[in-house]
């Protein structure tokens, strides 16, 4: 017997997804569902936030104070496995452009470590060519996308409040909670300049669901990045892999790391193959459907790792569209201390796991120098010390007068630097603007010539560059987040920047909202999808990650994942009733 | 789900833990094997394996550690709120610290070092065997980044560090958490800013949205 050999699973399922992530967990509770047999091959190991705890635990507990890692790079308690580099699986820059790429190879992928902010696009995110010429339009509309969107809200859950606003549709709501202290007070200095502040629309059950008893409702600990004990924020892995799993018709194969969709001497997919971590050996799962859903990036290596006879360029590649039109949400932030919060009263003021207010985009770009807008997203308040807290006190407490009414020299020692921490406590605040890129063939990712990673899979290489619409958005974000501040009666401390970097733009791939590496469209030549998210050269082939997005609005892309992954795998459903697929 | 049970739970497997960090010193360690990473949470295989590893090494020797621990009670002293610096560990997480983030390492032992060498210039004595006026005397150059001499700016870096690391150590640990007044970290309602606070600052909820927000019963 030949010591490399590949071993095939005896078991051949309908669908074969890839990633278990906002889009994979979607699909598989749809198919599942409708008594679909599918197999989901999770690069990562099983993980669930009832068994996988780190909620309420205190910073005392972790060594580290719940400093970030290498192996968890937003936090020790974070329930995100993995950061911005992965031992053993690199990636590559062409030239000297930047992208950082974050990977979580776990259950659940990156749902584990987002925000909860659910936002819909609006009628014009899907027609921004039309509006500004730059880009394109998407295939579909709003009104496409919208009967998923009222579904996913009703399944998953959002809470936020009915504003009316053209581009910011409204959705099924639950309550919002009452804002912060200091989020009243950007309340006020915003709105005093024409910034709306609205509550903010967050997937986390402020109510119970009705008709679910398996989720409980938020109990206000902040916590909903260490993942949630009674499933009451949305994560992939509680909210849909779970109860497909109950379906009995979904087996899940954790550390299973993809290397390639397999396929016949027609074009059409077979399965896949892949790697296990357990035992390093080769596998193959066969099934009549794969669905990629490993985020955008990786689908593209996939599809583009997979080359064929029938597919050269790699699967689904004949357009050479693959990889391009690469593009992350712009990003820039800006803080500081509002000096009549310093000595304030304690109370518990931990919330929700995120802002309570949030401001839309609120101005019409034919009076800008920029195309597209951007969201600000707000923090502060009496958050819970640990790594990190109190640093850059000198610079701080040289500048503001004490609790005696005396300003001392900055720096210090003692028991009066003792007293310079509790006084400035819970008065410090922070904002970041999240806006949207304009996707351009000449950013990409594609496969890197000379390099593979541990498992000897090729490995992606970015090419990624800011063009002046990201750069003059970015200055437009600190201009606006300057004069909140100052309007609050706060003190700038972070985040006053310049030309010389970009007005503090974050490097491209540092929001994580990366999008459209395997754009849909109508016309096979221009995209890699059509408007069902099915591969245009490989019909039982489908996206539904970040991927198809053919713009990324200034919205978090994970409720359009949803609505997309749902309305693709409704799509699949019928198709293999037709017996298309 | 019965929440009310869950949030019991919960509050029952957080309780009485945080002794941890200090039950598996080095030396206690060696004995035991293999040790058990002094943690209570998730952990995944890599992780767990680099605690163990982390917590089984000593980075800083014995004369580093000592005026560690002085220098940590000159930046948060014992007053007639909560304890000193070393009372809630912090001389242990700066070690900890150091091993995790080995960044921390030239800086903090370069740091330790050039101290010791003007203690020697200013004193003859490194800094540790100073009397308390003395090793006062040294800080205060060190100190005050505004006011310190050009040639003390080193020592003006490696204090800012002790600072920073000091501050958090203490103020994360159990005994600063209580002094400063953090009150989260558990199960609750939360019904908007007390209405004293409103009050106090003059601030108020918006009459149109009152209907809106979540009820809590």
């Amino acid at each position: 017997m030949p010591d490399f050999q590949i071993k095939k699973t005896s078991k051949s399922y309908d669908v074969c997804i890839i990633g278990s992530g906002a889009g994979g967990g979607m699909a598989a509770y749809v198919l599942a569902n409708a008594g679909i047999k599918v197999v989901m091959l999770e690069a990562g190991p099983m993980y669930d936030p009832r068994k996988n705890v780190t909620q309420l635990k205190w910073n005392y507990e972790s060594p580290r104070r719940g400093a970030a890692t290498f192996t968890r790079g937003f936090g020790d308690f974070d329930a995100a496995y993995g950061s911005w580099e992965l031992e053993g699986e690199p990636y590559t820059h062409k030239d000297d452009t930047k992208f950082d790429w974050f990977r979580s190879r776990m259950l659940g992928g990156r749902t584990n470590h987002w925000g909860r902010i659910s936002l819909r696009f609006g009628p014009k995110d899907f027609k921004r060519k039309s509006i500004d010429g730059l880009g394109d339009n998407w295939p579909i509309g709003y009104e496409d996308v919208a009967p998923y969107y009222d579904k996913v809200d009703q399944l998953i859950g959002v809470f936020g409040s009915k504003e009316g606003i053209e581009n910011e549709p409204d959705g099924i709501f639950l309550p919002p909670p009452k804002p912060r202290l200091h989020e009243l007070f950007i309340r006020d200095a915003a709105t005093s300049m024409g910034v709306p502040v609205i509550p903010s629309r967050l997937s986390i059950l402020t109510k119970q669901l009705p008709n679910n008893d398996k989720r409980g409702k938020c109990f206000y600990c902040s916590q909903c990045n260490r993942g949630c004990q009674v499933y009451a924020d949305f994560s992939s892995s509680s909210v849909l892999v779970n109860p497909a799993l109950e379906t009995g018709n979904v087996d899940v194969i954790a550390n299973a790391m993809a290397r390639e969709v397999l396929t016949n001497e027609k074009g059409l997919a077979t399965g896949v193959s892949y790697v296990s971590k357990d035992d390093m050996q080769e596998y193959v799962v066969n099934a009549r459907i794969v669905v990629l859903a490993a985020s955008a990036c990786e689908s593209a290596r996939l599809l583009l790792n997979s080359k064929s006879t029938f597919h050269p360029n790699g699967l689904s590649n004949s357009s050479n569209i693959v990889g391009k039109y690469l593009h992350d949400s712009t990003g820039a932030s800006m803080g500081g201390i509002l000096p009549k919060l310093v000595g304030r009263k304690r109370y518990n003021e931990d919330g929700v796991g995120g802002m309570h207010v949030y401001t839309p985009w609120w101005l019409d770009n034919k009076k800008l120098d920029f195309p597209r807008g951007y969201h600000i997203e707000y923090g502060g308040g009496q958050t819970q010390p640990g790594y990190g807290f109190g640093f850059g006190m000198h610079k701080h407490n040289g500048k503001y007068p004490g609790r005696d009414g005396n300003t001392k020299p900055a720096g210090g020692y003692g028991a009066s630097l003792k007293d310079d921490y509790r006084y400035f406590y819970g008065a410090t605040f922070g904002m970041a603007g999240r806006g949207e890129a304009i996707a351009r063939e000449d950013n990409y990712c594609e496969i890197d010539p000379t390099t593979v990673d541990k498992f000897g899979i090729p490995v992606l290489r970015f090419n990624y560059t800011w063009s002046e619409h990201e750069i003059k958005q970015a200055k437009h974000m600190k201009e606006t987040f300057e004069e909140i501040i100052h309007r609050m009666g706060g003190v700038v401390t972070f985040g006053k920047s310049g030309p010389e970097n970009n007005y503090g733009l974050e490097n491209p791939g540092r929001i994580i909202h990366e999008v459209g590496t395997t754009r849909m469209g109508d016309d096979p030549k221009k995209s890699v999808v059509n408007r069902y998210n099915q591969a245009h050269d490989c019909k039982n082939v489908f996206v539904v990650d970040g991927g198809p997005f053919v713009s990324q609005a200034d919205k978090n892309p994970t409720w359009t994942i949803l609505a997309l992954a749902m309305r693709a795998s409704e799509y699949i459903i019928e198709e293999m009733k037709k017996q298309n697929i | 789900m019965d929440r009310r049970k869950y949030l019991k739970t919960l509050a029952a497997s957080t309780a009485g833990l945080g002794l941890l960090f200090h039950a598996c010193k080095p030396e206690d360690a060696a004995k035991t094997a293999p040790p058990k990473a002094p943690v209570n949470y998730d952990r995944t295989p890599v992780e767990q394996e680099r605690e163990q590893k982390l917590f089984t090494e000593q980075f800083f020797d014995a004369h580093e550690m000592k005026t560690i621990t002085i220098l940590v009670d000159i930046i948060i002293p014992k007053d007639e709120t909560s304890g000193s610096a070393s009372d809630a560990g912090v001389h242990d997480f700066i070690e900890f610290i150091a091993k995790d983030m080995p960044r921390y390492q030239i800086p903090l032992r370069g740091g330790l070092k050039w101290l010791d060498v003007q203690c020697m210039k200013q004193f003859n004595a490194d800094f540790a065997s100073l009397n308390a006026t003395q090793q006062v005397q040294i800080i205060d150059q060190i100190a005050y980044p505004e006011q310190a001499k050009p040639e003390m700016q080193q020592g003006v870096a490696f204090f800012n560090t002790m600072r920073d690391l000091t501050a958090c150590g203490f103020f994360s640990s159990k005994i600063g958490i209580a002094d400063i007044g953090y009150k989260g970290n558990t199960p609750n309602s939360w019904d908007g800013v007390p209405a004293d606070v409103l009050e106090q600052y003059g601030v108020k909820y918006e009459e149109h949205r009152l209907d809106s927000y979540v009820k809590h019963t």
